[in-house]
């Protein structure tokens, strides 16, 4: 019985000592995988600061200006003036669309 | 364990036959006993004293490897856990107030050399001469072959000029990684942002700290590495400063003037939406200051905040609100106009004639020096200067930039009567735009103390009233009639009821005493009167409007179209939708 419970708690030794090892070796691999997506995230921040940049750059109210000056003939860009706010009562009422469905109200 | 008897009869009866007393057998026997208990009880804690020794001496013996390990190891970062709070090293961006870019960081490289490194110092120098035309061959060459080991070339290069070196092929030519600051917008509000460069520099790093503006202002706030990635919101709107300053270069250029300001403000926050002075500098590339000449001549100067003029009758308003708030005078008051108003050997005069008297409302409408003097000698020294200080015109525009401080209102010495009355018109005591949009912002949103902020408020900052409401009417309404009826009339911009007073003021020589033809024109405005939501100060300096048939310079020719188109341009921008009943004609499609 002694001999038994020996050789159990030997065998109990040896798989948690395997255990061990691989977690430990599977711990480092994540660490490094963790390493890497660090280093991809700050250069993925990088390059966003970078394209941020570029698009503020690309955005600027000059160039803005000088492109819908530019572009004037196809895009008819106009500073925006105090004419050219409208009013609800400017928008035309859809008068057609209520006289069909008078006369179809007239025909039922 | 066998427990020896107390009292053995054996020896007992030996004793009884010997005729001794057996109970000197039993103490004996006890006191036997006690001590071996007492052996075995010392010797239980002398062992466990061991095993507690033991202890500590493990316990102390971990905390010293711990600490010795830890002194004598590299510091690495935390790699395991994730970070609670970000820390994130570089400066914080700016944007304006709808998150749009203003300043942002870009990753660059600084070139370098090492000489004894270098193999061909002669074909390097010609190279970089080939690359950065800025460069002397000469001088690289001298510096090259000479005693020194390590020379900076260029602080900030681009990726193709990188490119370039590295082609040359010379090991002693080497990059140090760069942060660099970038302002996409060039020029827009350049006065504003400043300007950054490096402060302690090494190979693999430099410090990027600010030089001017709210970069220099902000400078600690922006490089704190708490803050994350949070960027730094101002009250500046991108696309109504690139209106304002168009519309500000165009007007200067109209009306010849050397340089221009404008600072456009809310009226009951405080905050800055635009703010520009104009001539202006790309903080890319900001320009070195002058090392001769007068500094206000120099693009860096801004003339919105760091421009100290006399601004005219733009004060005059600030002496009729006092009057009426104190009840000296009401708007229909009459008040003795006859000119010149002498006192001692000073002599106040009109632009014109204004005949006997005037009403407190035409003095405002029709601008009479005379008139506010006059105000203003019913109100005192004492009172003038406590109302004017709780404008904030007295000290330094508490605005986040690091020129502000500098700029306190020139007063007079000592405040005697003649300044009582020069500066209730706005002579003989200088303010800049800024405290000159901060007071009327105060005096005209109902009388509520205004502090002038370059951040964005989340929430609005009630500050104490100063006048009541019924006097910051009666000032709007009156300084209404003067674009409607008097000096401002080519500022009624259709459906915003501008309301504002123009100043003209003679420019002071730098020896003393005024130029006869060199003028400051201010026109200070609030929009619209009857709801007011901002205010507009627009200043040129030596504007001449030469459209006509004589040249003319006083503010109404001058600031006020300029301001007039700024309110056209930007209010739509602001959101502001025209008064349709005051004969605006809106688009049909």
């Amino acid at each position: 019985m002694k001999s038994f419970f020996f050789l159990l708690t030997a065998c109990v030794v040896m798989a948690l000592a395997v255990w061990a090892y691989r977690q430990n070796y599977e711990t480092q691999a994540t660490l490094r995988e963790v390493d890497a997506l660090r280093e991809d995230i700050s250069q993925l921040r990088e390059r966003a600061g970078v394209l941020r940049a570029e698009w503020a750059f690309l955005n600027r109210p000059e160039r803005l200006a000088d492109l819908a000056d530019m572009n004037f003939d196809r895009l008819g860009l106009l500073p925006l003036r105090p004419e050219h706010f409208g009013q609800i009562e400017q928008i035309p009422f859809p008068v057609e669309q209520v006289q069909d469905v008078m006369l179809r109200e007239e025909a039922e | 364990m066998t427990r020896t008897p107390l009292r053995p009869l054996a020896r007992i009866l030996v004793a009884r036959r010997a005729g001794e007393n057996p109970d000197a057998i039993e103490r004996a026997n006890l006191v036997a006993r006690h001590e071996a208990d007492r052996d075995a009880q010392r010797q239980r804690a002398e062992g466990r004293l061991l095993v507690l020794g033991v202890a500590f001496l493990c316990a102390f013996a971990m905390v010293g490897l711990r600490m010795s390990a830890l002194a004598a190891s590299d510091p690495a970062e935390p790699r395991s856990a994730a970070s609670g709070a970000q820390i994130v090293a570089t400066r914080a961006d700016i944007t304006d107030r709808n998150g749009r870019i203003l300043a942002t960081n870009l990753s660059t490289h600084a070139l370098y050399a090492q000489p004894p490194h270098m193999i061909d110092p002669v074909k390097a120098a010609r190279q970089l001469a080939k690359i950065f035309p800025d460069l002397s061959e000469e001088r690289l060459l001298k510096q090259f072959t000479g005693e020194r080991k390590f020379i900076w070339i260029k602080r900030r290069i681009s990726p193709e000029q990188q490119q370039a070196v590295f082609d040359i092929g010379d090991p002693g030519l080497l990059f140090g990684p760069r942060e660099m600051r970038l302002y996409p917008n060039g020029a827009l509000a350049a006065h504003v942002l400043g300007g950054a460069g490096f402060g302690r520099e090494g190979v693999n790093s430099a410090e990027v700290i600010g030089v001017a503006g709210i970069e220099r202002a902000l400078d600690t706030e922006m490089r704190d590495p708490g803050r994350g990635d949070v960027p730094l919101t101002l009250s500046l709107d991108l696309t109504i400063q690139a209106a304002v300053e168009r519309v500000l270069e165009g007007g200067m250029r109209l009306m010849n003037a050397r340089g221009a300001a404008a600072v456009l403000m809310d009226i009951h926050t405080g905050e800055i939406v635009s703010l520009a002075s104009l001539p202006d500098f790309d903080p890319n590339d900001r320009p070195r200051p002058l090392t001769q000449g007068d500094q206000a001549e120099s693009p860096l100067f801004n003339r919105a905040v760091q421009g100290l003029y006399e601004l005219g009758s733009t004060f005059k308003i600030f002496t009729i609100a006092q009057g009426i708030e104190e009840r000296l005078v009401s708007q229909s008051t009459w008040i003795d106009t006859t000119g010149p108003l002498r006192w001692g050997t000073h002599r106040i005069r009109d632009f014109r004639d204004h005949g006997k008297a005037l009403t407190v409302e035409d003095v405002i409408v029709k601008s009479s020096n005379i008139g506010t003097a006059r105000v203003a000698m019913m109100i005192g020294p004492e009172r003038q200067q406590g109302f004017l200080g709780s404008l904030g015109l007295f000290a330094p525009s508490p605005v986040e930039l690091i020129e502000a401080p500098g700029a306190k209102p020139l007063l007079p010495r000592n405040w005697s009567e003649i300044h009582t009355m020069t500066i209730s018109y706005g002579h003989g005591m200088s303010a800049s735009p800024l405290h000159m949009a901060t007071a009327y912002a105060t005096l005209l949103n109902g009388g509520y103390k205004v502090t002038p902020t370059l951040l964005r408020r989340e929430t609005p900052v009630i500050g104490p009233q100063v006048v009541s409401s019924n006097t910051s009417k009666q000032a709007r309404d009156m300084l209404r009639k003067v674009v409607s009826e008097g000096t401002a009339s080519l500022a009624d911009v259709a459906g915003y009821h501008v309301a504002g007073k123009t100043g003209t003021a003679d420019k002071p020589k730098a020896q003393g005493g005024y130029y006869d033809e060199k003028v400051i024109a201010t026109f200070a405005s609030v929009f619209p009167a009857n709801d007011p939501k901002y205010v507009l100060v627009v200043t040129l300096d030596e504007p001449i409007d030469t459209t006509g048939e004589k040249p003319r310079r006083t503010a109404g020719w001058t600031a006020v179209p300029v301001a007039a188109e700024v309110i056209r341009r930007v209010a739509p921008l602001l959101g502001l939708a025209p008064d349709t009943s005051a004969g605006v004609t809106l688009a049909r499609n």
